[in-house]
């Protein structure tokens, strides 16, 4: 019969489709299926702390709650933008601009659209759920610093990992929307703070709305990371810098572990995490100090006379003068037809190499330095670590200039002047250092030429605070250099800050006896000077020092942009620090919180320091008097000051 | 007044076979209702209800002799057609609801009535008509406005479903007593303008939407093409042995839509795989065959006529339902005999296996 025949065959079409559905094409079905019920949750693992040398936290996480949205469960895109924005105060189409970017991901993958919400906002946001599907708010530990901007461009910021970094090979495992350290210790640190990222397996319904939790996958919390840093050393040499753009850094000399990491101004660096606001981010660029850049590291400066403990080095060694090899300086040197200034034109008169170091007189390192030849200050500099990044373990850390006659055919295709050297052996002309590298230089110095490798971690501690890893003392260099000539050298820096004349007396402590060298570094040349300068024009201030003079321990070095001069400027932020690192040392007393009962001029602490040995003849207890006029602050510049 | 032929007759297999797929179907509610937060009586249990008033019905339509329905045909196609009328008149006084009529404390949907009764009154008239070389064109002016007057309001109610059902059961009723091939041919010839009149004219946009979503349900997987493409992943992703009762995603998660009514069937599929479906799509042939078979068996014509009537309207529930839970046709709203949840079909499709019962066991009264 016909008609069985065709229910047959409708039968038979039904059966063939069931067949083509559950057995041929079942894989992708089933994937489908998949997809389509699971979903993967991430949960960003809490970033490890940072903290300093003492255990005092830096860096820790707080909760926080951010706005997310999930593309797929969304019904009426610009109803809920529309709703978003007037309920977080975000604008449409950043919005927008978010979604868009977001497009090629998984439609299910939430888009963080608002972070660090209000509490006020998450309220509301609670109430009126319902006009939000597709809308989750997620609660996450975000960057806690402890002590505000504090260390900003040293510890840096985290942000949302950008589609470059996505694609690196180092960042594979990472997921869109994760944060990521962009700068200073977070950013290099990055892959041990950053932990184990977690994530729940959750079942969905057709709507998109969570059923269960089908697996969950602990996120581990990243381990924390100890720095050398001393807390109150950094606030004494961010305090000492104040408002003005600069960098100071200081060092153990002994293990080459980084006390203080300084660059000022700084930024607030939970600005980079969440939305910045486009008035704070214009105000950031157009500040003339820079605030975004990290000067210790990168900021290159000519080192001024800092420098002219390499040419005196490099003097000695070579044999070219010894202690009491003698110039006299009228105020100027001829070099053929041309005139090299001293920064006094009254001239200092007879000059030996102490007195050569402690009043800086530039007459006598000209000499010197054409008789050494640029490659011969070079080889020293070099020994003496500068030149070429210290690092220190930062990224992007910049290697400055010590230009050899090589050096200037590579870069300029000409050939070296000899007056050019005369510039090189104050510390100017082609010579560009970061305060990083002066300091490391400062330390080798003190250490009797021994390098060690600066560095900022101290140890590496899981959750649990057991230590993962240590970071011990590492001799990356030993200069070579004569401990005669150190001694030499050292003894004419101790008179920079303690004898009369001396250049660097505003570094001076009563209890502790610090060795030091000013600079100041021309921004402009001087032929161009005008009686008083723009600021943007002014010689920035320089000063290196390290502490105690017999047996040293710390080693450091100070840029003031613009400061003008290094004695005035450079030389009391150094005291500073050196000051808060040997009160937390214990060395000097800390000042009693002031009573009124208190006589103005009582020094806590007086009387109660070590005896120390003096070196020479002076009296190193000697209280600041005689100090030279040019470190005063406020006098105005000679005309013809070439350098100090 | 028994007979005792009826009982000894009493057709076991059809009764048997229609209780196992009812069984079935509530297994099956209770896994495809299992993830609803349900008020009062589960599904699964509201089921077992219809179930047992449909047999109830179904056995009552077993007692009376099939033949008192010859006399009644017409006058019970004259009642459903006022209803129908009825239904629009008052679908429009009464916003919209217009499949219904609310009579108190009840409500009949008329458009269900009408699959049987058509069957009735196709059997009632050709069972006195004799066709040798099949109907020609003339003939089948009278039948086709029979047909085509209840299925118009049915459409325009809009059931865009059961007007079908009930166009392709009196359909395979009229190719049961035989069409000649040049009427047919011009059947088609005129239904081709008479698809595009009522294409543009007369289905509703969402008619319409269906069946753009059939040809591509991508085109809105998120609105009407949804339907049709998490029934096929609910199917497909159950490959051959299925995930388990109870454990079919899918559904368990409600990704499907009316998965214990009109998808009830992508549930099972789900959860028993193909082979699940190759024993319920042999149940259901069984059935259908069933049916012809007693058509077959039977001696009066109006019976026979009866018997196709009914296991063509079972036959076109089967195949629309699962041809549209597996993606062959688009969504219209037809729920699958004895396994959908549902009264209103329960009832028909029990009616129907009554009127098999009834021919059945009679089948040596004449």
């Amino acid at each position: 019969m016909w008609l069985s025949m065709g229910a047959f065959f409708m039968f038979f079409l039904l059966l063939a489709r069931l067949w083509y559905l559950q057995v041929i094409a079942t894989a992708d079905l089933q994937n489908q299926s998949e997809n389509n019920r699971l979903r993967f949750v991430p949960v960003a693992a809490p970033r490890g702390a940072i903290l300093d040398r003492n255990g005092k936290v830096l860096v820790s996480n707080t909760p926080s709650f951010s706005v997310a949205v999930i593309p797929k469960d969304v019904k009426d895109k610009v109803q809920l933008v529309g709703n978003l924005s007037r309920y977080l105060g975000v604008d449409e189409q950043e919005i927008l601009d978010k979604w868009r970017k977001s497009e090629g991901r998984a439609k299910y993958y939430p888009l963080v659209v608002a972070s660090n919400i209000t509490r006020d906002q998450l309220e509301f946001l609670e109430e009126n759920r319902l006009a939000l599907s597709g809308v989750n708010i997620e609660m996450k530990p975000v960057r806690a610093y402890a002590n505000g901007l504090l260390a900003s461009h040293l510890l840096g910021y985290i942000g949302e990992i950008s589609e470059d970094e996505l694609t690196n090979e180092n960042f594979k495992e990472y997921n869109p929307g994760d944060y990521i350290g962009k700068s200073g210790i977070e950013r290099a640190w990055e892959r041990s703070l950053h932990g184990v990222d977690g994530g729940r397996q959750i079942e969905v319904d057709a709507r998109g709305r969570f059923l269960r939790t089908v697996e969950e996958t602990n996120s581990a919390v990243g381990n924390s990371i100890v720095l050398t840093l001393d807390l109150d050393v950094q606030k004494a040499a961010e305090e000492a810098l104040g408002e003005s753009a600069g960098a100071a850094v200081a060092m153990d000399v002994r293990t080459g572990e980084i006390l203080a990491f300084a660059s000022t101004p700084g930024y607030d660096p939970t600005l980079f995490a969440g939305r910045m606001p486009k008035d704070k981010w214009k105000e950031y660029l157009e500040d003339k100090r820079r605030p975004l850049e990290n000067k210790a590291l990168k900021g290159l400066y000519p080192p001024g006379s800092t420098f002219k403990i390499v040419t005196a080095i490099a003097g000695l060694e070579e044999g070219l003068i010894d202690e009491h090899s003698a110039v006299s300086c009228p105020g100027y040197y001829k070099f053929g037809n041309a005139t090299f200034r001293c920064w006094d034109k009254r001239g200092h008169g007879h000059v030996e190499l102490r007195k050569a170091l402690r009043e800086s007189c530039d007459v006598y390192f000209y000499k010197l330095a054409e008789r050494l030849g640029v490659d011969r200050i070079a080889k020293y500099a070099k020994l003496l670590g500068l030149g070429a990044p210290v690092g220190v373990g930062l990224e992007k850390e910049k290697s400055g200039v010590i230009p050899t006659q090589e050096w200037k055919l590579k870069r300029y295709g000409k050939k070296w002047f000899q007056g050019e050297t005369l510039s090189v052996g104050i510390g100017q002309g082609y010579v560009l250092t970061t305060p990083l590298q002066l300091m490391s230089m400062m330390s080798a110095v003190a250490a009797d030429g021994v390098r060690y490798q600066p560095h900022l971690v101290k140890r590496i501690v899981d959750s649990e605070g057991k230590a993962l890893q240590e970071f011990a003392p590492k001799v990356v260099g030993q200069s070579g250099i004569k401990p005669q000539n150190l001694r030499l050298v050292k003894e004419g820096l101790w008179a920079v800050v303690n004898e009369a004349h001396g250049t660097g007396a505003m570094a001076r402590l009563a209890e502790v006896q610090v060795a030091g060298k000013t600079g100041s570094a021309q921004v402009v040349k001087q032929k161009t000077r005008g009686g008083s300068l723009a600021y943007e024009f002014r010689d920035h201030a320089l000063f290196v020092a390290f502490a105690p003079y017999q047996n040293p321990e710390i080693a450091v070095s100070v840029v003031v942009e613009h400061g003008e001069h290094g004695g005035s400027a450079a030389a009391p932020v150094a005291g500073k620090i050196l000051r808060a690192y040997f009160e937390s040392k214990g060395v000097i007393k800390k000042p009693v919180p002031k009573r009124s009962t208190v006589p103005e001029g009582e020094q806590p602490g007086e009387g109660d320091q070590p005896a120390l040995e003096k070196p020479g003849s002076v009296d190193a207890k000697a209280p600041a008097i005689n100090v030279p006029k040019e470190a005063l602050p406020g006098r105005s510049v000679p005309v013809v000051k070439a350098d100090q | 007044m028994f007979d005792r032929r009826l009982f000894t007759n009493f057709d076991w297999t059809l009764l048997v076979l229609v209780l196992v797929i009812c069984g079935a179907g509530v297994v099956n509610i209770y896994s495809a209702s299992h993830s609803y937060r349900e008020i009062g009586t589960p599904f699964f249990v509201k089921q077992i209800y219809w179930i047992s008033a449909g047999f109830g019905l179904c056995l009552t339509m077993c007692s009376l002799d099939y033949h008192m329905l010859e006399d009644f045909a017409y006058w019970l196609y004259g009642g459903v057609l006022g209803l129908l009328l009825l239904v629009l008149v008052a679908g429009k006084t009464s916003m919209g609801a217009t499949r219904w009529i609310h009579l108190g404390f009840f409500s009949i949907q008329p458009s269900e009535p009408m699959k049987i009764v058509i069957i009735m009154t196709f059997a009632r008239f050709f069972s006195r008509q004799q066709v040798f070389k099949g109907l020609g064109l003339k003939d089948l002016a009278l039948p086709l406005a029979i047909l085509g007057v209840p299925a118009l309001l049915i459409m325009k109610q809009p059931d865009l479903g059961t007007a079908m059902l009930v166009s392709l059961i009196g359909g395979t009723m009229l190719l049961y007593v035989g069409v000649r091939w040049s009427a047919l041919g011009s059947l088609v010839a005129a239904a081709v303008p008479l698809f595009w009149v009522g294409w543009h004219y007369y289905l509703h946009d969402y008619q319409k939407d269906r069946v753009y979503n059939f040809l591509n349900p991508d085109l809105d997987p998120q609105g009407s093409g949804y339907h049709i493409i998490q029934s096929k992943i609910a199917v497909g992703s159950g490959a051959t042995f299925g995930k388990g009762y109870l454990h079919g995603t899918q559904s368990q998660l409600r990704f499907l839509p009316e998965q214990h009514t009109d998808f009830a069937f992508s549930v099972f599929a789900e959860e028993w795989g193909f082979v699940g479906c190759l024993v319920m799509l042999l149940l259901y042939l069984f059935l259908v065959l069933w049916g012809l078979g007693i058509a077959k068996r039977c001696n009066d014509r109006f019976g026979s006529l009866m018997a196709v009537g009914v296991s063509a309207m079972l036959f076109w529930h089967i195949v629309i339902n699962m041809g549209m839970v597996i993606g062959l046709f688009p969504v219209v709203g037809v729920p699958l005999p004895f396994f959908s949840y549902g009264g209103t079909s329960m009832v028909t499709s029990m009616v129907g296996v009554g009127i098999l019962l009834n021919i059945s066991m009679r089948r040596f009264m004449f």
